[in-house]
């Protein structure tokens, strides 16, 4: 063994060349990754690039087909998670791994649970040792509060707290910020900042570009399973490493141009709606869209922004309060009343709402025209005049398929947007609602995207797009308005808007409380 | 004070009488036959806690009542095989024999192998569950029903019964609480230990490494597997081990509550259950004390054929057919299932298949 000198630290982790084939795909393409104790590693590259296979790998979940990992310069085969976890590599997977019904604390233990004896768990240490942890790593937490309950800020947290529960010494963190405001994302770099003094090595997945810059010591950037570059974030900027991630020259920010809003198209007054439990979830929402605008709707999932659009396209009753379209009344019209008044809605689960999976491409693309000329004649359906459509919708929308005849689940979560894209916007509209149009969208497509969206407005079509990704209601909204707790509590100029302060307003509503303490969440 | 002249009074408003003469019927009838009452809930509270802790991990059982019935059946052929061969006199306490205690563990062996394969179908070959349930249900029915009528020819002997334990008289006629103890200790050794196995499961649940896992992994059987937990491993398990608790109570039918099986004996059971499970909240204690509700219907049933109330209460109810009050916990599962009472929320992976991600 030599002693580390200052260039020759031996890394905490090193994978080398690793390999993983798929049938079709090769996932990754002898990717090597150097991470070293005490250091932010951050590992860029879109969806689809294999930042995900690469960490399976390393979690145990998948075995790769050639290379090595080494831990502390000694090889090792990872046989599965729990092999990871005791080997102290640990991981915080975008979709939070929590139950949402059990306790902070049940939710730390499972799996690694202290016992008071053989059978029986020991919640009274538990509770002790994850106080302590959190105040080490310098927040309060209550071990007793429902996981469900807490904001996903504080469920972050827990997720950290569960891997440092189990000893980690490498952590990885998979989009740990994709859900959260700019406030709670520097609340959980304060932490990862701290954990990284404290020699823990930590590996950072993301596709943000400027996070990467703020955050990581050194960054990896791959692309198509391979790696492309490394970089010191002194000598590296958003452009460069977008153009590395990407392969080629990406405009970030598609460039929105001046609206020319006219007459009002849609008006909600006073509306009030109810979520699946029963629960208020819009408590009085007023909001005026205007032709050729688009009206952005920020705030953290979970305050009413689902069950706010769902009222307004007719797929849930409203409990109060109108909706007019143009002057008419629409309040509580079917989805396909509001369809065929050129309303248009690109609903927040592709999978769930906005496509039928096992359907045809070509059949997804009419599912909201099947029923009329020319996909029908009477109760026939004109396969004709379907297939056609599809051809020229591909074509048009840059859907990458091999044939409209595909199902839709099997195309890539971008090819599926794009899908739903072609299908609504591919008419005149008066108003297009979209729900989190681009969330979980490679940077290409989500470009793609958001250009449809600018086209629209430009075509005179009122826009309202909520999002919880508040740095795309910055960059397309004419206007914003912050939804907090079931109510509009701020409307700002898009152009003006600070981010700083709608993530204050996305985080607490306009009022200082609370700002530190578990909100709950109306989810 | 005498409150005779408010209650006449009351008694006048139409109506009222008849609330005060069922209630009355009910503290006169109930307590005396409570052992009657936890008799008929022992089957039930004993398969709704095969339902929860299949649930609770994940896996919905539908053929509970297939495997009660394949229980009850094994119980009694074991039994009516095996009796003529020991002749040793039962013991004094439950009238053990050693055919019995063979006949009961067969019961809980068959219903592990039953269970066995609802686990294979459902957790290995991700069969839709409630299709696999079904399928438990019609083969158990089928199977049963041919091979008893096989061996009623050879017209057997009885396969002997346990004998319920008689608890000092001094307890039971203790006034105010002697029902409770009538209830609990008036009672064969499958009714009496039904009690500790609900309290007991109840303590696994929520306090034991084991329950924990199990709960979470009913929740969220992803977020088990990423920090270790064997998922297929952990359900198998809990599937196998609850098919004992139906096995006791299709064992209970028919080596204990009678000396005999017939064709279908668990008469719904199995699905009532399911119905207490859900109405008790997938806990253990919540389904006993639902089973218990159950079972006072099913009691009270009959209790009206044999004993009517007098009275005006009388007269109104014999507008009614008798059927109807036979009828009552069947239409309490409905109203049950529909929904009435209040929502409650099964486990959030409850009845889906898991697919582990794959370490390929």
């Amino acid at each position: 063994m030599t002693e580390p000198t200052g260039t020759e630290i031996t890394p905490a982790l090193e994978m080398r060349g690793i390999t993983k084939r798929y049938p079709g795909v090769v996932a990754n393409d002898g990717i090597s990754l150097e991470v070293r104790p005490g250091e932010i590693h951050a590992l860029l590259g879109e969806n689809g690039a294999g930042k995900t296979t690469l960490m399976n790998v390393l979690y145990g979940l998948a075995r790769p087909d050639e290379g090595e990992i080494l831990l502390d310069g000694k090889p090792i085969r990872i046989a599965g998670p729990s092999d990871a976890i005791a080997r102290g590599i640990n991981m915080v997977h975008q979709h939070f791994m929590l139950v949402p019904v059990l306790s902070v604390a049940d939710n730390i233990l499972l799996g690694e649970e202290t016992m008071a004896n053989r059978i029986f768990l020991d919640r009274k240490e538990a509770h002790r040792r994850i106080v302590e942890l959190g105040r080490r790593f310098g927040f309060e937490i209550d071990p007793e509060a429902k996981v469900g309950s807490l904001s996903v800020g504080w469920q972050q947290r827990v997720e950290i707290l569960k891997a440092l529960y189990r000893n980690a010494r490498i952590l990885v963190l998979d989009e740990p910020t994709a859900v959260l405001t700019p406030q709670e994302t520097e609340e959980i770099f304060a932490v990862l900042r701290r954990l990284a003094t404290e020699g823990h090595s930590i590996v950072f997945i993301s596709h943000k570009l400027y996070e990467v810059l703020e955050v990581a010591d050194r960054i990896t950037v791959i692309r198509r399973g391979r790696v492309v570059g490394q970089r010191l974030p002194s000598e590296t900027n958003e452009d460069d490493l977008a153009e590395l991630m990407v392969g080629r020259e990406v405009q970030l920010t598609v460039d929105r141009g001046i609206s020319h809003p006219g007459a009002p198209v849609l008006r909600v007054t006073g509306l009030e709606a109810k979520d699946d439990r029963g629960h208020p979830a819009v408590r009085g929402v007023d909001l005026e869209v205007r032709a050729g605008e688009i009206l952005g709707i920020a705030g953290v999932a979970g305050n009413g922004q689902d069950e706010l659009v769902e009222s307004i396209i007719g797929l849930r009753h409203p409990t109060a309060g109108t909706v007019t379209l143009a002057g008419t009344d629409v309040t509580g019209h079917s989805p396909r009343d509001m369809n065929e008044a050129a309303v248009a809605y690109v609903p927040a689960d592709r999978h769930r709402f906005g496509l039928i999976k096992s359907f045809s491409l070509a059949d997804n693309l009419v599912l909201t025209s099947y029923y009329r000329p020319p996909y029908a004649h009477g109760v026939l359906r004109n396969g004709d005049a379907i297939q056609k459509d599809a051809i020229s919708a591909v074509e048009r929308f840059d859907i990458r398929t091999p044939s409209p005849t595909v199902a839709a689940g099997t195309l890539s979560g971008g090819n599926q947007q794009k899908a739903v894209v072609a299908r609504e916007f591919d008419r005149d509209l008066k108003l297009l609602v979209l729900d989190q149009p681009t969330r979980g969208l490679d940077v290409g497509s989500i470009e793609f995207i958001h250009r449809q969206v600018i086209a629209k407005r430009d075509a005179g079509t009122a826009v309202l797009l909520v999002s919880a990704e508040l740095d795309e209601v910055l960059e397309m909204s004419d206007r914003i308005g912050v939804m907090f707790g079931g109510r509009i509590v701020a409307v700002v100029d898009g152009r003006t808007a600070d981010k700083n302060e709608v993530g204050l307003l996305m985080a607490t509503g306009g009022t200082e409380r609370g700002a530190a303490a578990p909100v709950e969440a109306a989810s | 004070m005498d409150i005779t002249p408010l209650i006449n009074g009351l008694d006048s408003i139409p109506g009222l009488g008849l609330v005060f003469q069922a209630i009355g019927y009910l503290v006169a009838v109930l307590p005396p036959n409570s052992s009657s009452i936890m008799a008929q809930a022992t089957p039930l509270a004993l398969a709704a806690l095969c339902g929860v802790l299949c649930e609770r991990s994940g896996v919905v059982n539908i053929g509970i009542e297939g495997t009660m019935l394949a229980s009850a059946f094994t119980a009694w052929v074991v039994g009516v095989a095996l009796n003529p061969m020991f002749s040793a006199d039962p013991s004094p306490i439950f009238g053990l024999t050693i055919p019995l205690v063979l006949a009961l563990a067969a019961a809980i062996l068959v219903a592990v192998i039953v269970s066995a394969l609802h686990a294979w179908l459902s957790i290995s070959l991700r069969v839709d569950q409630i299709i696999s349930g079904t399928i438990i249900n019609i083969a158990a029915a089928g199977v049963t029903g041919y091979l008893d009528q096989l061996i009623s020819k050879s017209s057997p002997a009885g396969a002997g019964e346990f004998a319920q334990f008689t608890p000092p008289a001094a307890l039971t006629n203790l006034p105010v609480v002697g029902w409770i103890f009538a209830m609990f200790l008036d009672q064969g050794p499958i009714g009496m230990s039904v009690i500790v196995f609900i309290i007991g499961a109840q303590i696994w649940l929520f306090r034991s490494r084991w329950g924990l896992r199990t709960r979470a992994v009913g929740e969220h059987p992803r977020a088990a597997e990423t920090v270790g937990i064997d998922v297929i491993r952990l359900r198998y398990r809990n599937v196998m081990i609850a098919g004992m608790f139906a096995g006791l109570g299709g064992a209970f039918l028919s080596i204990e509550a009678t000396n005999s099986f017939q064709i279908g004996m668990t008469n719904g059971r199995g699905f009532i259950a399911l119905a207490a499970m859900i109405m008790g909240r997938w806990t253990p204690i919540g389904a006993f004390a639902s089973a218990l509700l159950f079972a006072t219907f099913l009691q009270l049933g009959q209790l009206i054929n044999i004993a009517p109330p007098g009275g005006d209460l009388g007269v109104a109810m014999s507008a009614i057919p008798a059927q109807f009050f036979d009828a009552i916990p069947y239409i309490l599962t409905i109203v049950i299932l529909a929904g009435v009472v209040g929502r409650s929320i099964p486990p959030a992976a409850d009845g889906q298949p898991y697919e582990r991600e794959s370490a390929t």
